[in-house]
């Protein structure tokens, strides 16, 4: 317990907040903003914002390229930036960090460039119930290419995974296997080191949705074992348009390239082309240079507060708001596992979850309503939507009880 | 009444409203108040599904006027209907095609008849308007 008490007195919330421009300035209809929407996106810490700025007037540049003492500036920061990536994660080495777009291009890149390697008619991808729909579309598409199946492990009405299913479903026609590490509608936390050992104990690859995993948890990923985990950069505190994959690089050797382009060639004929290497093989055209720079910044910012800190602030928030909703007359809880991160995701009696959304955000607290993109799940609760608070480092108690007193307020508009 | 003196009074009506809660309020009200659309018109075929909430729209033709009944799952775009069907029915298909509709924007929930909004509500005025357009279509032949 002493452990515990000296997190605390080391986790300035105050402190942490001034770092956050927005949440300094930002008023709704007047009123100071209630940020709660951190599963969507968060907010950016101004190393962030001055990085970006820094970047762009002093030293944008094309990577890769140019000769000049710009663009070899430009490179060099970026390549950094790939490396503090790979040290975040501690991955083996730095060229299996692909830069993306964000979680879902990362995804579309395995499922399309792994999917037509070894994927074969008969074959079967296996996801879960509570995928995001970019950890579901991507794979239907190329298994309809092949030919073959996606299969989905059921989950139990607390919207945690059934792994006796799993166990079952896991068969030698399952060619990977991809499951998001964190749900981002129920707040679950999936067993992800059992589910990577029972895979592997079967040769089969696994690829983790770290989306929402990875500004709550540390990840080591020589530890944990994935072959792929994907992330968005904006979901931690950097910028938007920028996102990894990370791969082993056994997979990543074998896989073709998934975008054919500028950068991620060798040599080029009319008559045959020589890809790159890694990781430029899978970085087609100019990449997102300062999103990269950006990143990394922001993932600097995480580590200087430390990870375990935010992580243990979060779930000091997330138990007092999941006790003072429960307060909430006629709140239903939709996800109720055991273990959770940052996403709460709730109804009141039957009321509509867009009219609570809808004078939540008049009462300036921001957070999602509708299916977020989890529409098979919704269909399994045979609920239209929800609303989902998510929590972030920057958030507070005060936060909470001013959500709390807000859908008490709305409720009681609507009955 | 014209349609533009309803939007109008309605506009008069909102303006009288400090802020946003005294509105939605109004607005919650008015949802709960709509008369329900007849449950054989809510079918399918009546559905305008937003990403959001789902609403119904029914459209009679009488005395050569159109009479527009709706419902939504969520009360305030069930209210915003109410306001929408409020304004426009009971006026000739040429009327309503013709319409401007100002009063959503005066009032302060033009956010509302964004196309991110996903609410249903701009569906459910493209619907209108198709009726109306159809009917003239049918009127001229």
């Amino acid at each position: 317990m002493q452990h515990i008490s000296e997190i605390e007195t080391t986790f300035d919330v105050e402190r942490v907040r001034k770092d956050f421009p927005l949440l300094q300035q930002a008023s709704v209809y007047g009123i100071p903003l209630v940020y709660l929407d951190n599963a969507a996106t968060t907010q950016k810490p101004r190393v962030v914002l001055d990085i970006l700025e820094q970047y762009y007037t002093g030293y944008n540049s094309n990577v890769h390229r140019g000769v000049h003492q710009l663009s070899q500036q430009a490179t060099e920061a970026y390549e950094q930036a790939r490396n503090t990536v790979a040290a975040y994660i501690n991955a083996a080495d730095s060229k299996e960090i692909i830069f993306t777009k964000g979680t879902t291009d990362s995804i579309n890149l395995v499922a399309s460039s792994f999917g037509r390697k070894y994927l074969q008619a008969g074959d079967v991808v296996l996801i879960s119930a509570m995928e995001h729909h970019s950890n579901i579309v991507p794979w239907q598409i190329i298994c309809e290419e092949k030919g073959a199946e996606l299969k989905v492990i059921p989950i139990n009405e607390r919207g945690e995974l059934r792994m006796d299913a799993f166990s079952q479903l896991l068969d030698d026609k399952v060619k990977i296997v991809a499951v998001t590490y964190v749900s981002n509608t129920l707040g679950t936390v999936n067993p992800v080191r059992e589910i990577i050992a029972q895979a592997h104990a079967r040769n089969i690859p696994v690829l983790l949705d770290a989306a929402q995993g990875i500004q709550h948890i540390a990840i080591d990923v020589q530890e944990l074992q994935p072959d792929f985990l994907a992330f968005s950069g904006h979901k931690v505190y950097g910028p938007t348009g920028i996102g990894v994959l990370y791969g082993k690089e056994a997979w990543l050797d074998k896989m073709p390239p998934y975008q054919g382009g500028g950068d991620m060639i060798k040599t080029v004929t009319f008559a045959k082309t020589i890809y790159n290497q890694l990781p430029y093989k899978f970085e087609a055209g100019t990449p997102h240079i300062a999103g990269a720079i950006g990143l990394a910044a922001a993932l600097d910012y995480v580590k200087q507060i430390g990870i375990d800190k935010i992580a243990h602030w979060e779930e000091q928030l997330q138990e007092y708001a999941l006790q003072q909703l429960q307060q909430v007359e006629g709140i239903r809880f939709i996800g109720q596992a055991a273990h959770r991160a940052a996403s709460i995701s709730f109804l009141v009696d039957q009321i509509h979850p867009y009219d609570l959304g809808e004078l939540l955000d008049k009462q300036g607290v921001a957070v999602r309503t509708g299916h977020h993109c989890t529409e098979p799940l919704m269909d399994i609760f045979q609920i239209p939507g929800t609303v989902r608070a998510s929590l972030s480092l920057y958030n507070t108690f005060e936060d909470i009880d001013k959500l709390v007193a807000a859908v008490n307020k709305a409720a009681a508009m609507l009955k | 009444m014209t349609i533009n003196e309803k939007q109008d009074e309605l506009i008069a009506d909102f303006s009288l409203m400090e802020n946003w809660m005294d509105k939605y309020e109004y607005i919650i009200q008015l949802g709960k108040e709509l008369p329900l659309i007849d449950e054989q018109y809510k079918t399918d075929d009546n559905l305008i599904k937003g990403c959001q909430s789902r609403v119904w729209l029914h459209t009679e033709l009488k005395d050569g006027k159109l009479y527009f009944t709706g419902d939504s799952d969520a009360v305030i775009t069930k209210g915003l209907i109410s306001l929408m069907i409020a304004a426009l029915s009971g006026h000739t298909p040429a009327e309503i095609a013709a319409t401007d509709v100002y009063f959503i924007d005066a009032i302060g929930l033009r956010s509302h008849l964004s196309p991110t909004r996903s609410n249903g509500l701009l569906s459910m005025l493209k619907q209108m308007k198709l009726y109306a357009v159809a009917y003239m279509a049918k009127q001229a032949n």
